[in-house]
């Protein structure tokens, strides 16, 4: 195995592993704030109960994003030495403002708000959660327009050798990294929710702490429903805009081969990829793609036989991911919406079938975030940066295959061992349930 | 203005994020390492957890910073700093992983393997950043074997992970082991009470001549190995920076020995500060030397972004820089008082 294949599956491996945590962080940071807020305002003990119930479960998985976000700064240069070389100039601002700017201001403060219970007052704790929240998606924001930058390259001339930034502006105000970072963002609300409404569910299911799950699980289902809705909506734009800016991934995602006017979409299709063709289609939409990519249904689609076969990703697994991806989300809006209704009747704790189904639903939000991972990256394949550096010259020159064998080796037993215990330690502490001892907090922020 | 003005601005930068980052991941590896030697039971471990666990990982950060920083202003620094020196920055990414979710999740549940095998990856896992970080930092000073061709761009590396283990390395290793393990000690002085702190005081006390014996045999070791006298014969008044290390090194023993904790604290992060400062002072220009030829080290100048990136960090630097300073002051002043067993144990949130 060569060393490039090698540092690409290291960086896929790390990158998946660190966005297992991510979104939850993401989500639940918001929505612990939001609950601690709730509490401040109202007084009510049961949003203190759920701030401290599920901000636990918050932690236990923040601190696997943060120990698994160090290698993420850090192997561009270990790996990527030329991608950095070439394009660090305007690559590196935005990770650099990230590491100033945000991970002070969440790392900071997430230890306040751990340590700070009987510290600070009610309302300075909850700002610190508000803080450490802000610091997170402020964080993705950075990263996620330095990827859109990758993926469509803007503000920049070759010069000396490599990319250098002449236009920050136009890094910044990337229409792909807005529309990307609230997909993104937006994904990661909608799995939170999923998650407290899957736990909530298990719980209403052996009808421990009712009261507690069932708020709980008709706050989330709001959070789900709305963020899924904007994931669904966001989606619809990026599509569009991949289609104008990355015309070989949208036609990798949609498996076209043939450049068209007015095309059709299939709802069912499998790609041949050795014949340069669909072998299955059924259950054609016509002038559905064209609409999808261009929001014009007589609109040009580029298929996959205007690029040479060196320049397209690999069709197959951007096809099925996308697909995969968009049904996942589709299941998700019905899914928060059925809830939203559901949970609003009374005895809605003996709807036992409806419960299961969201104990169930746990894992796809996390799935469908891996797929469009895989579809936003593989997509993007032969270029680490589209159109302007191929990922087979972007890889470090001074080392070896072996060395990169043995270091994903030792990713995959560490990540392997850390993951299982982070999983485990979430499972126990959300099948635990909540603390109902809250008087030593309450005393205490009582008297300021 | 001038570009070379913003990398020397830059240049400075990167050497103050570097030596902050080790005045305060210092007291926390130290702790770190230190644990097995200071506490002698559960409660005490805790206590120890919990004096660095709302500012661990807030120092950690300024790690992230001088590395972003390096990719952002040096990128060809950071391509070749760190793609040659793969292998043991690998194994300290590892190490800064496993001692970060130590923290986490020793308390989690109560087993008493459980917590002692956590107790073992704390140890371990502060003790290699420690040793890893001098041995990285001398062979930094000393050069490393690379011929970088800057007008070909073509970059190659003649060494290995072995290499790196040089006596000069090894020696900068055990420096910065025993400036933490000293520095650590005196943040337990401060941050516990009663025998815990009277024995972390103790310990420093002891450390101490140690760290003094291989503090003097690196400043001699320096003049053979590496050219970071070069800068100081050439403009001896730059010879402040490493009369201030040594003097605050001193004054440690002096505070220490007189049981003026705080005092002693403060030094030692002078210590730390002016030993990277003495380092790097040395160093200027040059980021990263080659020990191949002088025309293959990495400067300021032949690795540096473009003036308008540089221009655009120095803004971003001078606006949050010292906002993250101020708000860093305030935790630190929440969480001044010295942490107790009575309120570990009364506390469910807690490490």
């Amino acid at each position: 195995m060569d060393v490039v294949y090698l540092s690409q599956l290291q960086f896929a491996a790390t990158c998946m592993f660190h966005w297992i945590f991510v979104p939850l962080t993401l989500g639940l940071s918001i929505m612990t704030a939001w609950m601690e807020t709730k509490y401040v305002r109202t007084g009510d003990e049961t949003w203190l109960r759920m701030t401290k119930f599920w901000g636990k479960l918050f932690l236990i998985n923040f601190a696997l994003g943060v120990v698994t976000g160090i290698t993420m700064e850090f192997q561009f240069g270990l790996n990527w030495a030329e991608f950095s070389r070439y394009v660090g100039d305007i690559f590196g601002a935005p990770l650099a403002i990230e590491a100033t700017v945000t991970f002070f201001l969440e790392s900071v403060f997430i230890g306040v708000w751990i340590f700070g219970w009987k510290k600070v007052s009610k309302n300075v704790h909850a700002l610190t959660i508000w803080l450490a929240a802000i610091g997170t998606n402020l964080s993705a924001l950075w990263i996620l327009l330095a990827n859109a930058w990758m993926q469509h390259p803007v503000g920049f001339v070759i010069r000396n050798g490599r990319a250098e930034m002449n236009d920050f502006l136009a890094v910044v105000t990337n229409s792909y990294g807005w529309i990307k970072f609230t997909h993104t963002v937006l994904s990661g609300y909608a799995l939170a929710a999923f998650l407290i409404m899957g736990i909530s569910a298990w719980h209403l299911l052996k009808k421990n702490e009712v009261d507690f799950f069932k708020r709980s699980f008709r706050f989330a289902a709001v959070w789900g429903f709305v963020a899924s809705m904007i994931v669904g909506i966001s989606g619809d734009f990026h599509a569009v805009e991949i289609a104008k800016v990355q015309p070989s991934k949208f036609a990798a995602m949609e498996s076209i081969w043939e450049t068209k006017k007015n095309a059709e979409m299939c709802l069912l299709l499998v790609p041949n990829v050795k014949e340069e063709c669909n072998a299955f289609e059924a259950l054609r939409i016509p002038g559905m793609l064209s609409f999808l990519a261009f929001h014009d249904t007589t609109a040009e689609v580029k298929g996959l036989k205007d690029f040479p076969k060196e320049l397209r990703p690999p069709v197959t697994p951007t096809f099925l991911s996308f697909r995969l991806m968009v049904g996942i989300g589709t299941f998700m809006i019905l899914a928060s919406l059925a809830a939203i209704f559901l949970s609003r009747r009374d005895r809605f704790e003996d709807n036992r079938l409806f419960l299961a189904i969201m104990v169930l639903a746990i894992p796809l939000p996390y799935l469908a975030q891996q797929l469009g991972w895989i579809v936003a990256e593989l997509g993007r394949q032969p270029w680490v940066v589209y159109g302007v550096l191929k990922t087979a010259d972007a890889v470090s020159k001074s080392v070896t295959a072996t060395q990169v064998l043995l270091s994903l080796l030792g990713f995959t037993i560490l990540y392997g061992i850390l993951g299982a215990i982070d999983i485990f330690l979430l499972v126990k502490y959300a099948k635990k349930g909540p603390d109902s001892d809250l008087s030593n907090i309450i005393d205490v922020q009582g008297r300021r | 203005m001038d570009i070379s003005i913003f990398q020397v601005i830059w240049f400075v930068l990167w050497g103050v994020l570097w030596a902050v980052y080790f005045m305060l991941d210092g007291f926390v590896l130290g702790t770190g390492f230190l644990s097995g030697i200071i506490a002698k039971n559960d409660t005490e471990k805790r206590v120890l957890i919990n004096s660095i666990g709302p500012v661990w990982d807030g120092n950690e950060v300024w790690l992230l910073t001088a590395g972003g920083a390096t990719f952002a202003a040096f990128p060809t620094t950071y391509a070749l700093m760190f793609s040659n020196l793969y292998s043991a920055l690998i194994l300290l990414l590892f190490a800064l992983i496993v001692r970060g979710v130590s923290f986490e999740f020793r308390g989690k549940l109560d087993g008493a393997v459980w917590k002692s095998s956590w107790d073992k990856a704390i140890i371990f896992s502060s003790f290699l950043p420690a040793l890893l970080f001098g041995v990285a930092f001398g062979n930094i000073f000393k050069g490393i074997p690379m011929r970088n061709d800057f007008v070909n761009l073509q970059f190659t590396y003649e060494g290995g992970l072995l290499g790196l283990l040089n006596p000069y390395g090894l020696v900068t290793g055990v420096l910065f082991v025993l400036l933490f393990a000293v520095h650590g000690s005196l943040y337990l002085s401060l941050k516990t009470v009663g025998e815990l702190s009277s024995r972390s005081l103790a310990l420093a006390n002891k450390i101490w001549p140690a760290l003094l014996v291989v503090a003097v045999v690196f400043l001699a070791f320096t003049y053979p190995s590496t050219k970071l006298y070069d800068n100081y014969l050439q403009a001896p008044l730059l010879l402040i920076v490493p009369l201030i290390a040594v003097a605050s090194l001193l004054l440690i023993k002096l505070f220490a020995g007189k049981g003026e904790k705080g005092k002693a604290f403060i030094f030692s992060c002078l210590t730390i500060l002016f030993v990277v400062f003495t380092g790097v002072t040395g160093l200027f220009p040059n980021l990263l030397p080659s020990n191949l030829d002088a025309a293959s080290n990495l400067t300021i100048y032949n690795s540096s972004s473009s003036l308008i990136t540089l221009k655009l960090m120095t803004v971003v630097a001078l606006i949050v820089v010292p906002t993250v300073i101020a708000y860093k002051i305030w935790v630190y002043r929440i969480f001044r008082a010295p942490v107790t067993s009575e309120e570990v144990l009364a506390d469910k949130q807690a490490y």
